[in-house]
């Protein structure tokens, strides 16, 4: 095929939708796995018993504004990596301070709480299930997120992948926060944190295959 | 090169507003500038021909991801640079494509098109019949498509969707091929 010939075929279709279009596909279908996840954690797993109290609502919002914070971050960071040429420097600064705000609260914590404590306070009650149950949760959101992250065009993609599941774990960690109780800074930041990675790793793997273009 | 950056971006927005014309001769603005860019990368022309349509597709079928508040340049580049990086995977050769500054792909320009590999008449036979002779007719011939339409029992309007149609499916044929 002569370039003449493609190029009078590809100019048929002149409209450049704008940045929108991507933007709103990728939030509706991490949307729309973020409100399964939740349904299955509120059915599945129960929601905590003290949500309707105000201590308990309190603690799952302080816990949600983390775990939100970290898929902005993740949706941010893959906006600019699935666009070629875009700078991806402000979002990895945004998510290098959020982990480390995360990381001196919880070093504050664990200072001001006594030695022989420190580790049930680090513990919890439920710290080897919280990962997993992000991870699997997570699924849920990483992979219809993928398929809409298509439409971009990632120059890294297994980087753009990362993002896709730091996305997906953030939302997936918020849902879980509606069944888990545990209320430690460290908790959060540890388990939590462990398992959006886990999510993020996933997502990093899958992605070098599924969003090569 | 100032010149040129105005031209580009007022085609750009040309473009954004649907004018196919203005889109058409944005893609023939890049098409010499990307053979530069690939010619002087790659020992064989007919290899750097197959990238420059390669990247032309995907610049079409990726335009969603051009946000207008950012320079055109470095997302032109962008798609380029991972063409080519793709291209070496492809082949099975390590080699390192250094991250220049996205000005290098306006630097030279080179109007002298090479044959590309991917055989239009291959491509052709995946599309349904009524479909092809339109576009063989209209691509190929240079007929108009209200010449062409009545002869293969389309009106004016169905005639534009089939060629749209057509072209997705070839798009994504030569994107399928590289596979």
């Amino acid at each position: 095929m002569k370039t003449e010939d493609l190029i009078a075929a590809l100019a048929l279709e002149p409209d450049f939708p704008g940045p929108r279009p991507c933007r709103r596909r990728i939030a509706l279908w991490s949307g729309a796995g973020a409100l399964v996840a939740a349904a299955v954690t509120l059915w599945v797993m129960g929601p905590r018993l003290d949500l309707g109290e105000l201590a308990g609502q309190a603690s799952f919002a302080g816990k949600a504004g983390y775990t939100l914070a970290l898929a902005v971050a993740g949706f941010w960071l893959l906006d600019r990596l699935g666009r070629p040429g875009a700078q991806a420097k402000p979002p990895a600064l945004a998510l290098a301070l959020l982990l480390l705000s995360g990381l001196i609260a919880t070093v504050i914590e664990l200072a001001m709480t006594p030695a022989a404590g420190r580790l049930n306070q680090l513990m919890g009650g439920s710290a080897l299930i919280c990962p997993v149950a992000i991870l699997g949760l997570g699924l849920l959101i990483l992979l219809p997120t993928l398929w809409a992250t298509r439409v971009m065009a990632p120059v890294r993609p297994a980087l753009a992948g990362g993002a896709v599941g730091l996305l997906a774990g953030g939302l997936s960690a918020t849902a879980y926060g509606l069944h888990c109780s545990e209320t430690a800074v460290s908790f959060l930041v540890v388990w939590y944190g462990l398992g959006v990675a886990l999510v993020g790793l996933v997502g990093a793997a899958l992605g070098s295959r599924l969003l090569r273009w | 090169m100032e010149d040129f950056d105005l031209q580009i971006q007022s085609l750009i927005s040309r473009s954004l507003e649907g004018d196919g014309a203005a889109y058409g001769e944005l893609l023939a603005l890049l098409a010499p500038r990307l053979r530069a860019y690939f010619g002087r990368r790659l020992s064989d022309a007919a290899d750097a021909e197959d990238l420059v349509q390669d990247t032309l597709i995907a610049i079409h079928t990726k335009r969603s991801t051009y946000d207008p508040a950012l320079a055109f340049t470095p997302w032109v580049y962008g798609i380029a640079r991972y063409k080519l990086i793709d291209h070496f995977r492809r082949q099975g050769v390590r080699r390192h494509v250094p991250l220049e500054d996205a000005g290098v792909l306006l630097a030279q320009s080179d109007t002298e098109a090479g044959t590309a590999r991917s055989d239009l008449a291959r491509l052709l036979v995946r599309l349904p019949e009524r479909q092809r002779r339109l576009v063989e007719d209209v691509r190929l011939r240079g007929m108009t498509i209200v010449e062409a339409a009545p002869l293969h029992g389309y009106s004016e309007g169905a005639a534009k969707v089939a060629l749209h149609r057509a072209m997705k499916t070839l798009s994504a044929s030569v994107a399928s091929d590289e596979d």
